[in-house]
């Protein structure tokens, strides 16, 4: 048959698209703005390939049954926003001690408390930095465009699996409410049974999961061995995309909506003369620590594009050691950086440095 | 049918508790004269009895059978407090084949995951919750429980629960009883041989249906917490009796085992890959243009940014996706963004739809707009700034007053509503009329003769696409669109 793979779609949609196309089985969610469109999605799609959707009755309720699933061996998804991602903390910081793998949709509002439905990128310490309890981390994407969204959800599934956590896609109100044309993937061969599935037996006794190590030294013995698959990732799966960034004297550094407005901005500013260029993480953990060091070499100064009050700033001056200057352009409450704004914070910095 | 087990440890039982740490891997770690033991043992003989032990899965709550695990041969999860029935939920739909067992005391069920464990009995999921009721906290160190009873002294309660500032206890079973899927509810005891073999009874019944699938289950055991509450066996099965009982009446609450059908298994995932194409993936539009097809007109070589505003209701927002589908279906790279956040009340409504041969940077559009479409004077007030000086506007010719413009705009006044609702019969028609409009404007700013057929086609499909098993819906649309092109034309 010739199929249309070409669509126009919501960022939200696509989100949708790329996990069933990855295998998803399952999706259980809680309806929040500006997420609500990917539980409509799959409530709409996963029947029809008699996969399962459940309203939960809360986002706690919703992250629980992902744990239920991801315990049975099954792929599955959630999303949720801000201050839903906040109620689902507790889950994944079970997921991480489980070392289980399921995929988590933040499509970023404003805050904090109810704030409102803007779009805004304050959810990075809760997402990037573990924000329930104990130390780990989680696999994070950041998409930038609604393709992105169908392929990085779609991308998520293995890379979870394969270090068997729980991975993030987080992006924005604008990347989630919008539409754009985007090529659909094909669908995987389905081929997920995980040996430490709960209930498969080895040598007559049923795999159970859990996250409790009475013995202080077991449960050492695991942070230490989540530490070191932290490591390895940051290591060897960093994903970034760069723009004139080769000969730049001013580096923007940004991710979702922020670093579309980035991308404009870099045209402009490079018409005009100015060496600008854009460093994009495309995902946030691991962080894109190679590049940002290699252009700290040659480059005088950072500008961090960001709809918050300044998260992802920290690893920025972090990772090159606060040896060159790192400002904020920033806007928050559901306001839009605009071109403009970032190209004049961009002049300015640049007359600095 | 396994035998059932007169002797001895039941086979869904570890031989030894391996499982647990430090030295004592025969015995339980409850403490002496708790119901958990009791409990655990008719559960492990009937799933035995039932034959079901393979593909039982058992969610361990916290509390004191957060360790249910070591004891119990079978697929097991140690879950976050209180979220048993929702992880049970996750476990049940992702293996339909699967017996889930949710297994919580007091503070666990009643308390924290109050709200997941009502929640699955509505939904009728298909699990058996056996639910420990000893009216205290008992692994944190006897704390009040939502079952305390008026007046009884635990660690939080050390001048004995006052109803007046902390209510009742919970009656679980009463409250489950009052919803509509539930199967089968029932209160039973651990106090006496006789109470232990009804209690077996509802185990029984509780674990057969699960094994046939029939739906909710829940089953309140009302047991010893001897060692919290500071009392010898004798007199925690007194307090039990002679108090307890009288909160937490035994008995049968609900039984439709008999007239609820054995439940079926859904049908199996799709998954095979040409099958998930054929569901997910639209039928090519056999009029379609080849993936390397260009528009050959110069105005399509730039990023074109178009704004549409307006009222609620007059479909802007449909008009902006309508048009972009249109930039789609010919290879452009196309971005559609709706007015969002704060912009949204009042009514007003705004799109802004971005094309482009090329990776689109932002999908905003705040200055350097190509075409403004604008229908209430409010949208063109607040628009008009971002319409570049040689842009080209469209506007309702009744709604909008025109400032004076520079002259370089080229400005089209067309009353689309007016055609839509007065010539065509319907307001909704607007957007077509619209377009067809728009074909004719483009038409006289650079768009050559084959794109402007071509642009036409575009509808065409996009509307077939979007309307495709209405007829009629179609035909009306491409009408609207020749009284639109028509009307600009003049």
């Amino acid at each position: 048959m010739a199929y249309n793979k070409r669509l126009l779609l919501k960022g939200n949609e696509a989100a949708v698209y790329g996990a069933l196309l990855a295998g998803c089985d399952c999706y259980f969610g809680y309806p929040i703005t500006p997420a609500s469109e990917i539980a409509q999605a799959a409530a709409l799609l996963f029947p029809k390939l008699n996969r399962t959707f459940v309203q939960a009755e809360s986002e706690i309720g919703a992250i629980n049954m992902v744990i239920g699933c991801a315990a049975a061996g099954r792929r599955t998804m959630t999303a949720s926003s801000g201050l839903g991602i906040s109620l689902k903390q507790e889950g994944m910081s079970y997921l991480a001690a489980y070392e289980m793998p399921a995929v988590i949709v933040d499509v970023m509002r404003g805050g904090p408390g109810l704030g409102n439905i803007g779009p805004e990128q304050s959810d990075y310490f809760q997402v990037v930095k573990g924000g329930g309890h104990g130390s780990y981390r989680c696999l994070v994407f950041t998409p930038n465009s609604v393709q992105e969204m169908c392929d990085m959800v779609y991308e998520a599934f293995p890379m979870a699996e394969k270090y068997r956590m729980p991975a993030y896609v987080l992006t924005d109100g604008v990347i989630g409410q919008m539409m754009e044309s985007l090529e659909l993937p094909e669908p995987v061969k389905y081929d997920y049974d995980p040996e430490w599935k709960m209930g498969r037996r080895v040598n007559g006794e049923a795999n159970i999961i859990s996250s409790i190590y009475m013995e202080y030294n077991d449960l050492e013995a695991l942070n230490h061995r989540l530490q070191d698959k932290y490591a390895l990732i940051q290591k060897t799966e960093q994903r970034v995309e760069e723009i004139a960034v080769d000969d730049a004297d001013l580096i923007l550094v940004a991710y979702g909506i922020s670093s579309r407005v980035g991308q404009g901005a870099v045209e402009i500013l490079r018409q005009e003369g100015l060496k600008v260029g854009l460093i994009r993480p495309k995902m946030v953990f691991p962080f894109p620590q190679d590049s940002l060091k290699r252009a700290a070499e040659h480059a005088k100064g950072f500008l961090c594009l960001e709809h918050s009050a300044g998260q992802m700033i920290e690893d920025v001056r972090l990772t090159i050691e606060c040896k060159r200057p790192v400002k904020l352009c920033n806007r928050m409450g559901g306001n839009l950086l605009t071109v403009a704004d970032v190209c004049d914070a961009a002049r300015n910095m640049m007359k600095e440095i | 049918m396994s035998e059932k087990v007169k002797f001895g440890r039941s086979k869904v039982f570890f031989d030894t508790f391996h499982r647990r740490p430090g030295p004592i891997k025969k015995n339980m770690h409850y403490c002496p004269g708790c119901g958990h033991g009791i409990l655990h043992k008719l559960v492990a003989e009937v799933i035995e009895y039932h034959g079901i032990q393979e593909n039982t899965t058992l969610i361990a709550p916290v509390g004191c059978a957060v360790f249910a695990y070591y004891y119990f041969n079978v697929g097991s999860i140690s879950v976050p407090h209180g979220r048993a029935p929702a992880v049970g939920t996750g476990a049940g739909r992702a293996n339909p084949e699967s017996y889930v067992i949710s297994y919580q005391g007091d503070g666990d069920l009643a308390a924290i995951g109050f709200n997941e464990f009502l929640q699955a009995a509505n939904r009728g999921e298909k699990m058996t919750v056996f639910f420990v009721n000893n009216s205290n906290y008992g692994m944190t160190g006897g704390q009040m429980a939502p079952t305390t009873l008026p007046g009884q002294k635990t660690t939080t309660s050390p001048y004995g629960r006052n109803p007046e500032t902390e209510g009742y206890p919970t009656p679980v079973c009463e409250i489950v009883n009052s919803l509509t899927a539930p199967v089968y509810i029932e209160r039973v005891a651990l106090t006496t041989p006789g109470r232990v073999a009804a209690a077996k009874k509802a185990v029984y019944k509780g674990i057969q249906n699960l094994k046939e699938r029939k739906g909710f289950s829940l089953i309140e055991v009302v047991a010893p917490c001897p060692i919290n509450l500071k009392m010898s066996a004798d007199q925690v099965n007194e307090f039990i009796e002679k108090q307890m009982l009288n909160y937490f009446p035994l008995g049968c609450l609900r039984d439709k085992t008999a007239e609820t059908p054995e439940g079926k298994l859904p049908p199996p995932v799709i998954r095979d890959e040409e099958a998930v194409r054929e569901i997910l993936f639209p039928l090519r539009n056999e009029n379609a243009v080849a993936a390397d097809f260009r528009n050959t007109s110069g105005i399509f070589d730039q990023e074109l940014r178009v704004k549409i505003g307006g009222f609620g209701g007059q479909g802007v927002l449909s008009l902006g996706v309508m048009l972009a589908n249109m930039a789609r279906l010919r290879n452009f790279n196309v971005s559609w963004m709706p007015s969002y956040g704060p912009e949204q009340r009042g009514g007003a409504a705004c799109c802004a739809v971005t094309v482009s041969r090329k990776a689109i940077p932002s999908p905003i559009i705040d200055r350097g707009g190509n075409l403004l479409i604008a229908m209430t004077q409010a949208a063109f007030d607040k628009y008009i700034g971002e319409l570049r000086e040689d842009g080209i506007l469209i506007y309702d010719h009744t709604a909008v007053k025109l400032p004076q413009l520079p002259a370089t705009m080229k400005t089209y006044g067309i009353d689309a509503l007016d055609i839509a609702g007065n010539q065509l019969g319907n307001s909704k028609f607007a957007n077509s009329v619209l377009i067809g409009a728009l074909a004719a404007v483009l038409a006289e700013n650079g768009m050559n003769e084959a794109d402007q057929a071509d642009f036409s086609n575009a509808f065409k499909e996009a509307v077939e696409e979007k309307f495709g098993k209405k007829p009629g819906a179609v035909e009306a649309n491409i009408n609207a669109y020749a009284a639109g092109l028509k009307a600009m034309q003049k």
